[in-house]
């Protein structure tokens, strides 16, 4: 990235003994919406409460328009946060809430009065000004906690789990919300969250944190389909391992169980004889003989799962279990346990983990 | 069931005459000072005599300089205790419940021989040195009930989310105690405020041995030396106890509401 907006230098945190994030770098862009994904105590939080000064860094810098601010308060850098639990301040109300930065800012009352109006108008809020947080859904709460961070011009958003407090339907049109907010205004933002379709859907690029390192970072089609380590691919998405053993690296020939299949050009240095863990999505893989896929195991339907619209359906292969989703399909029936079947599925949608 | 509400309304009948009967019986025998007749004479005499005027207004002045300082000393410690010294909550509680152990002749008797008219810290050779000492005396005497007003009303609210959320927003430690946690305490400040208060009004030990002109030893004296006025001055005392509870009753409808707490 030639110029970037937020530069995250070989940044380390420890808390006593317990390092927390190990040596963390990234370059996020001017107007890229860039989510930290990873599960409970990955770091990213931490990462994000350096960002915005609340945690000091042990190493490393962090740099904002080019700018050190590492040694800088949280209220020396012009930065906007939302927090999971909403923080609006219960005494006072939504309008005071929205202009609480900008009267810190000292801005003039007629100013922050229409900066207000304008911000009501954007989360589309606009007769709410006079009423109190308790008065309001966590939905309409968190809304005004996004005005309140955006009404004073930061220069970069932190949205710190903002949507985990909240019901699933709400949460979903929030995120579409906060998006095209986002977008529509320009504002670089960083996302913690540990809900990987959130991160999915609302990113440009996603950094995928496992113990206090980003174990990879790319666009979610990237993330999703391109897996770098077993770690990314486990956590995002659901995925079915099959173990197998090389059984001629020269040919890409791998077993599982009693069958063999062809994985040319993907062993990457594998030698005979090593064990591999191949990785599929669900979608990936179509009970009976598909066409236009070139591999196929046999197996035992182990379960099915009627979901109504879809079909889950575990498959024994050997000693793996494979999980995928057929479309109901009211003219044929479902399977049934303890039939004997094939899976199929194309040798180039298979991952090698190494 | 029946059995149940039958001794509980026993219980309870007990409790409210073990409370009111002596408060009337002490009503009641104020209003005799007239031979054969009820009359508010002990009241009259009470409330014009000219030295329960000025050791009145002496206590409540004292009092509003010990909530003050008590108001000033506590709510930043406790909000600091709650916000980045966690650990040493347990501490500050133990500190904050000495004055109940410690009787107050013993924090006077420290405070006469540290700070004498011969110390380096006279505070005993002035009349107004005195009365700081004093004020400081009351905030100690005051502080486990200030310290655990406060700290429950901090209890209540997201202290760190709200003081990162107005950090980053801009503002100042200055801006974050008055605008943010004030406001969002100001009921528990002044249900600390309000029990300083009656602690003061009342109190007689400190007073006494500075021989300062306040309440407490007014009651007292009156107490020693007149039948029907001490009944009368109880009744006051209460009243105006009573009225304090009423008021921090009253101000709590008007606290700062949340999510959490709507009603």
């Amino acid at each position: 990235m030639a110029d970037p907006f937020l530069s995250i230098q070989s940044v380390k945190k420890s808390f006593g003994n317990v390092a927390v994030v190990k040596d963390f770098n990234l370059d996020v862009g001017a107007g890229e919406f860039v989510s930290f994904l990873g599960p409970s105590g990955c770091g990213k939080t931490t990462m994000l409460r350096i960002v915005a000064g609340f945690e000091e860094p042990s190493a490393g810098k962090v740099l904002i328009g080019g700018k050190d601010v590492t040694g800088l308060k949280p209220n020396q850098r012009n930065i906007g946060m939302v927090f999971q639990a909403y923080a609006l301040f219960p005494n006072l109300t939504v309008a005071q809430n929205i202009g609480f930065g900008l009267k810190v800012a000292g801005m003039p009352k007629a100013e922050a009065q229409a900066r207000i109006a304008e911000m009501l108008n954007i989360i589309k809020l606009p007769d709410f000004g006079d009423r109190y947080p308790y008065q309001l859904s966590g939905g309409q709460q968190q809304r005004i906690a996004l005005a309140r961070a955006l009404a004073p011009k930061p220069k970069l958003l932190l949205l710190d789990e903002p949507l985990s407090a909240l019901d699933a339907k709400v949460r979903i049109s929030l995120r579409e919300e906060i998006r095209s907010i986002q977008k529509k205004l320009g504002i670089t933002t960083i996302f913690v969250t540990h809900d990987q379709e959130e991160a999915l859907s609302m990113s440009d690029r996603i950094v995928v944190m496992n113990e206090g390192r980003a174990d990879q970072t790319g666009t979610p089609f990237e993330i999703y389909n391109r897996p770098s380590t077993k770690f990314v691919a486990n956590f995002v998405g659901t995925l079915n391992v099959l173990e197998a053993t090389v059984s001629d690296a020269a040919s890409g020939k791998v077993r599982i169980n009693t069958e063999e299949i062809g994985l040319q050009g993907k062993l990457n240095g594998s030698r005979s004889g090593d064990t591999l863990s191949l990785a599929l999505r669900p979608e990936a893989i179509s009970l009976g003989r598909r066409p236009g896929t070139d591999t196929s195991l046999s197996g035992q339907i182990a379960d099915v799962h009627f979901l109504g619209s879809v079909i889950r359906v575990r498959v024994g292969v050997g000693q793996n279990m494979v999980s995928l989703d057929t479309f109901n399909n009211s003219s044929t029936p479902p399977p049934v346990v303890g039939e004997k079947t094939e899976i199929s599925f194309s040798s180039g949608d298979v991952l090698v983990l190494h | 069931m029946k059995t149940g509400r039958f001794w509980a309304w026993l219980v309870f009948a007990i409790g409210t005459a073990y409370f009111f009967i002596p408060l009337i019986a002490t009503f009641e025998f104020s209003l005799r000072m007239r031979r054969g007749e009820y009359s508010f004479d002990a009241y009259r005499i009470v409330l014009g005599d000219s030295r329960f005027q000025e050791t009145f207004a002496y206590s409540v002045t004292v009092a509003v300089f010990t909530i003050l300082l008590g108001v000033l000393l506590v709510v930043p410690t406790a909000y600091w205790i709650r916000l980045r010294m966690p650990q040493l909550r347990p501490v500050v509680e133990f500190i904050t419940l000495l004055p109940l152990v410690i009787p107050a002749i013993v924090i006077v008797f420290g405070y006469i021989r540290m700070y004498g008219s011969s110390s380096p810290l006279p505070f005993l050779g002035s009349a107004r040195g005195t009365d700081a000492l004093l004020v400081i005396g009351y905030a100690t005497l005051a502080l486990p009930y200030m310290y655990r007003a406060v700290d429950t009303g901090l209890r209540t609210i997201d202290v760190r989310t709200l003081t990162e959320a107005a950090q980053i927003l801009g503002a100042g430690w200055t801006t974050i105690i008055a605008r943010v946690i004030l406001p969002n305490v100001l009921i528990a400040v002044l249900s600390g405020a309000f029990l300083t208060f009656a602690i003061v009004i009342g109190e007689f030990t400190l007073a006494s041995l500075l021989n300062r002109p306040a309440f407490g030893p007014y009651l007292q004296n009156i107490g020693a030396n007149r039948a029907y006025e001490p009944a009368a001055l109880a009744v006051i005392a209460f009243a105006i106890t009573w009225g304090c509870m009423s008021v921090i009753q009253i101000l709590a409808r008007f606290a700062p509401k949340s999510a959490n707490r709507p009603n």
